[in-house]
């Protein structure tokens, strides 16, 4: 391989990676720009091995997306809708239960919750869905609620982020999703979300629950209209806060998908690009324990090849997703067990089903 | 002896690899290895920064069948033997729509056809003649890329007359190039299985061989990911690798995934990673085919663009039509533009090509 890594121009950044170096924004830069895709992905697996070994994760999870109703509306979004809307919704705490309800019998782990940012349910709302989740799956673990939603359930209670998180933690909260991260660069949010929570924001929230010890997750929404500078940026940004708190577990980068969006026109984000940002994320997060190759947004073919490129979880057999698939992804609603597994052993991996924390089954 | 991954990607790039040390090298090395050795091996063969591709159109003049593969979804029956296809209703396409498809693709700014069918029981071998006579007339810039290997085998038996002069008769009456369709496995224990009824491998590779030694270039394809071993994967490289040492006259690979959705096989369809490897294999293995193709129709746009960097440096056809693939259930369509961009996008420069692989 040493031929192979002179001839693209990346020896020094793989002696890099050998002598546990950091790499730097202007490194993350130049694998961005090489042409040597295949070889991008070999440098990660040697990250990925030396953390993760062949393992890789995927979790059977139910999804819960309790409200589309959302006063931010950001552009890239084809969830988000005003109250009013025709085809906007929201459940009933009673809608949710039966929702868990109805599948008591599959061996779920975890129930992911996101939703809009609702004008005016009330911040009991929020309590009474997870105390109620609870009730009736005791041992199920509720990663709940993004950051963004977080600041938003605590401005309409009038509380701190402190005084908020604890509510949902005693109320059941188990962990919290990546979501609403998109990319950090204020030129990014004031074009395409203005009215969302700052990345400082963002980021201060999740240390905020890390301190009280409450895992989270973080995401990038990338292929829309940020430059490749300020996705290397959101990484460091990432790597910084995982630096001081070391409470994320998982990073998971969101390739976009433009259907019914604002931004309807911008095209699916490239194979090769899917591939480089999940192998760079590997590099330069090297404090992440876990990469995520979200199946969903992906594909079934570029998740496992991405395998193979740094990533070790595929997260999981989902039903009901709703946010990607308005956004036009022509994946299906799930994927079974056995499918999955099939895809990681196939690819040479072992696989392994985890609860939320990646923990084994 | 024993192998390391190592060695062996060592000898890939410097030297012939033996069957056992491909086999090995399949099975071993991690998948982005294998693919940096053989984007490195496209870049020797290929130095330019080109990714071409070939606008034209796959006509399948009729579907009806007397090989009754079990690994065909797109046949309809001809006899007693062969119907448990019911699915496809028989078709044999006229005059008036031959032109019709022919006129829409040189509106596309297609110069060729890739004319194919199945071996029709009762037609004698004029009427594939008069077919060409036919196209040459009307549409004397159209590049014809017609009749795999069986159909020709096909028309020998039908009309009584060996592969050569069949041959010299359809080049007399318009055949420009040979595809490289049918080939599926070339070891005889495979075609017992899936194809007992069509052409042996000995007989698929006759064939090319008398087509190169007239003067036709012609493709090679493989379908794997069905009951073949990697062996005999591996094994099919080697006779195509064999024949090319004569005779030169392929001008490309082309490797596609079994894909069993609506035929009589019920085997898992092989995943990315079994593509990516098999294409990247072939690269090092096929050291003297110039050129390798990536298959979007069965993998889709995403992976035919990573095809790219695992030793690929074809993006095959715009495929105006395609049936076959999309009879076993899967369909992706991408337009001229589509497919530039996704060439550009992965830092190579699109090149419109033709059949000889010449740039246009």
């Amino acid at each position: 391989m040493n031929t192979i890594l002179k001839q693209a121009d990346l020896h020094d950044i793989y002696e890099k990676i050998e002598a546990g170096e950091r790499l730097s924004a202007e490194d993350a830069e130049r694998l961005y720009s090489s042409r040597f895709l295949p070889l991008i992905g070999w440098l990660a697996t040697l990250v990925r091995e030396r953390i993760n070994g062949k393992k890789a994760w995927y979790i059977y999870n139910q999804h819960i997306n309790y409200s589309n109703i959302c006063t931010n509306l950001c552009k890239f979004c084809a969830f988000g809708k005003e109250k009013g809307d025709p085809l906007s919704y929201e459940m009933s705490i009673e809608e949710i239960v039966s929702r868990i309800r109805e599948r008591k019998a599959e061996p779920i782990t975890e129930v992911h919750i996101v939703g809009g940012l609702h004008p005016d349910l009330p911040y009991d709302y929020y309590l009474k869905m997870l105390r109620a989740i609870k009730r009736e799956r005791p041992e199920i673990h509720i990663q709940a609620f993004t950051c963004v939603e977080i600041a938003h359930i605590a401005k309409i209670g009038g509380k701190s982020i402190e005084e908020t998180l604890k509510d949902l933690v005693n109320a059941g909260l188990g962990s919290i999703p990546g979501g609403g991260a998109e990319v950090f660069s204020p030129r990014i949010r004031e074009r395409l979300c203005p009215s969302k929570l700052s990345g400082k924001d963002w980021i201060d929230i999740a240390k905020t629950a890390h301190k009280m010890g409450i895992h989270t997750n973080a995401t990038m929404l990338y292929g829309h209209i940020e430059t490749i500078q300020e996705r290397i940026e959101h990484l460091i940004a990432l790597r910084e806060a995982q630096d001081e708190t070391n409470g994320f577990l998982c990073f998971i980068p969101l390739a976009f998908h433009s259907k019914n969006t604002q931004l309807e026109g911008i095209s699916q984000t490239d194979g090769v690009d899917d591939l480089k940002t999940i192998a760079i994320s590997r590099l330069m997060l090297d404090n992440f324990p876990h990469i995520k190759a979200y199946w969903v947004m992906l594909g079934q073919k570029v998740a496992q090849i991405a395998l193979s490129f740094g990533a070790d979880d595929l997260d999981g057999t989902i039903l009901e997703e709703k946010i990607t698939h308005m956004a036009g992804a022509e994946t299906s609603q799930a994927m079974s067990k056995a499918e999955i597994q099939r895809l990681i052993r196939n690819a040479g991996f072992e696989p392994k089903e985890r609860d939320t924390l990646y923990n084994p089954v | 002896m024993s192998f390391t991954v190592t060695r062996l990607i060592h000898n890939a790039l410097n030297q012939r690899l033996s069957l056992e040390e491909a086999v090995f090298l399949y099975e071993n090395a991690g998948l982005t290895t294998l693919g940096s050795a053989a984007h490195a091996k496209r870049l020797a063969l290929h130095s330019k920064p080109i990714v071409t591709y070939i606008i034209d159109r796959n006509i399948n003049y009729t579907n009806i069948c007397v090989s009754g593969c079990k690994f065909c979804a797109y046949y309809a029956a001809a006899n007693a033997e062969t119907e448990g296809n019911v699915k496809q209703k028989p078709f044999l396409l006229s005059r008036e729509e031959l032109a019709q498809k022919i006129s829409e693709t040189i509106a596309l700014q297609g110069r060729q056809i890739l004319l194919q069918g199945g071996l029709h029981p009762d037609l004698p071998l004029e009427y594939y003649e008069d077919m060409l006579s036919f196209i040459k007339m009307e549409f004397p810039e159209i590049h014809c890329h017609a009749f795999s290997p069986p159909e020709i085998i096909h028309f020998a038996k039908l009309s009584g007359l060996d592969i050569k002069t069949v041959l010299q008769r359809l080049i007399a009456a318009g055949l420009d190039s040979i595809p490289g369709g049918g080939a599926e496995i070339l070891v005889n224990r495979v075609r017992e299985r899936i194809a007992p009824r069509k052409a042996t491998a000995e007989e698929w590779l006759d064939v090319m061989e008398i087509a190169h030694n007239l003067g036709l270039k012609t493709t090679a394809t493989m379908m794997f990911g069905h009951i073949e071993t990697i062996e005999e994967r591996i094994e099919h490289l080697m006779r195509i690798r064999e024949l090319q040492d004569r005779t030169g006259g392929f001008t490309a690979f082309i490797p596609w995934p079994f894909q069993p959705q609506n035929t009589a096989l019920s085997v898992q369809p092989a995943t990315a990673d079994e593509y990516l490897r098999t294409l990247a294999i072939s690269r090092l293995f096929l050291d003297n085919i110039p050129n390798i193709q990536a298959s979007w129709v069965t993998q889709g746009p995403k992976m035919a663009q990573i095809s790219l960097f695992f030793g690929a440096n074809d993006f095959g056809s715009t495929m105006i039509e395609e049936n076959v693939v999309a009879a076993a259930g899967v369909s992706h369509r991408l337009s001229e533009e589509e497919i530039r961009r996704l060439i550009s996008n992965a830092g190579f420069e699109p090149r419109r090509r033709r059949m000889n692989y010449t740039l246009l």
